[in-house]
């Protein structure tokens, strides 16, 4: 996983997941791994306290959810077998 | 994973024939080589990386425009890769230390900030389909833009179609697909799958592409559902839309490609930095934009040249004093090769 550090939060493209300790409004405080940023989650609908969410130039842009790679490969790999 | 690794390795001989795999965005670049994928992957099995990096894909002639705004007068802020990224007229970085107002930012809010001070600042507004509902957000708030925005389908499509390197399958991006969702990549004819950012993402992401390989497929898959819904995020692709309209978008490595720019639709113009400032642009001289240079971005960024073909990389050109745009963002192929490759 490609972790947030202050130095990449200069770098534009690079997306961070960060978990949100608190929400007022349109604004968050996202904690990437220890750093603490305020962040814009008006893009994302129904964010909450305790979300994980993908965070891209100061906004969160979705809420992580769904399977993990190593999921999605088992899935793949039981769908073979069964064809 | 190494149950991965094993069934690429398998399909890869079971394929047989040579694959060359594209990726088409920045962190995957990056992602594929601080993992070191390209050492684990079957001789067969070429992994090439395409025009996913925004800062590197900004065409030569609006980096002359913002240079030239700075120079005039005109406070100009933009995300700090893009301040050291040479154009005729230097970088804004150069502009700054003739005394002219750059600033770097690290989101739009920074930028709006900025307002205060410099009620006239322009925002260079740049990338994918990633960063453009952020300045769109900006511009409904009141912050002047120009606009390099651009749509990521269409360089692909251009990709296939200008058809110089063979390509049998895209890692697909993972945060503009977050966006747009899954159905825009669909018709291409070329197997897909949309991808997360782990190596382990990236190593399932290419098990699937030779899986479809194989099977003779072209589909789109989704390997990243842990952030990519089918119709992707619609409040930020609607605000997008609500503020630019598509036009056609000028790259660096394609030119003009149809349908593929984002510019700020007539009523917002009076945020439209080509619009409130047309009599300073009107007066720079673009065609020494296209000045040529030795530097061999363009065709890097379509998958035709790595790095080290290139006759300036790690000699004249490296990060700390870059010729081309891919080698100042750490997303671009010629910066990542350069950290991670060059022994």
């Amino acid at each position: 996983m490609i972790r947030a550090s202050p130095v990449q939060f200069t770098k534009m493209c690079l997306a961070f997941p960060g978990k949100i300790i608190s929400i007022k409004g349109d604004e968050a405080l996202v904690d990437f791994d220890g750093i603490e940023k305020e962040i814009n989650v008006s893009l994302v609908r129904g964010a909450k306290k305790g979300d994980f969410v993908i965070v891209h130039a100061g906004f969160a842009i979705q809420k992580l959810s769904g399977q993990s790679a190593a999921e999605v490969f088992r899935i793949h790999e039981e769908n073979e077998k069964s064809n | 994973m190494k149950k991965v690794i094993k069934r690429i390795e398998e399909l890869a001989k079971d394929i047989g024939k040579d694959i060359n795999l594209m990726e088409v965005c920045g962190t995957h670049t990056q992602a594929v080589a601080r993992a070191g994928i390209r050492e684990l992957m079957p001789k067969n099995i070429h992994l090439t990386t395409g025009p996913g990096c925004p800062v590197c894909v900004t065409a030569q002639e609006d980096i002359d425009a913002i240079v030239n705004l700075a120079l005039a007068g005109i406070p100009v802020a933009t995300y700090g890769d893009m301040l050291r990224v040479p154009g005729y007229y230097g970088s804004l970085d150069d502009a700054r230390e003739k005394g002219a107002k750059v600033f770097s930012v690290y989101s739009v809010e920074e930028a709006l900030e900025r307002l205060n001070d410099y009620p006239d600042l322009v925002f260079f507004g740049l990338g994918f389909e990633t960063t453009a509902p952020m300045t769109a957000c900006a511009i409904q708030r009141g912050l002047t833009v120009y606009s390099t925005h651009k749509l990521f389908v269409p360089a692909m499509k251009a990709l296939l179609k200008i058809g110089e390197l063979k390509i049998d399958g895209f890692i697909s991006p993972g945060h503009v697909s977050t966006i747009i969702g899954v159905k825009p990549y669909e018709g291409m004819g070329v197997p897909q799958v949309i991808t997360g950012f782990t190596p382990e993402d990236i190593l399932v992401g290419i098990y699937m592409l030779l899986r479809q390989i194989k099977e003779g497929q072209a589909n789109v898959e989704n390997e990243y559902t842990r952030s990519v819904r089918k119709e992707g995020n619609r409040t930020a692709y609607k605000i997008i839309f609500d503020v630019f309209e598509i036009a056609d978008g000028n790259w660096r490595g394609f030119g003009v490609i149809p349908k593929s720019g984002l510019e700020i639709r007539k009523k917002f113009s009076r945020y439209d930095a080509k619009v409130k400032h047309k009599d300073i642009l009107d007066k720079v001289d673009f065609g020494k934009s296209r000045h040529p240079t030795p530097c061999k971005c363009g065709e890097i960024i379509r998958g035709l040249k790595e790095p080290k073909d290139c006759p300036v990389f790690g000699k004249v050109c490296r990060p700390e004093s870059p010729i081309g745009p891919c080698m100042v963002s750490v997303e671009g192929a010629c910066n990542v090769a350069y950290r991670y490759e060059k022994q």
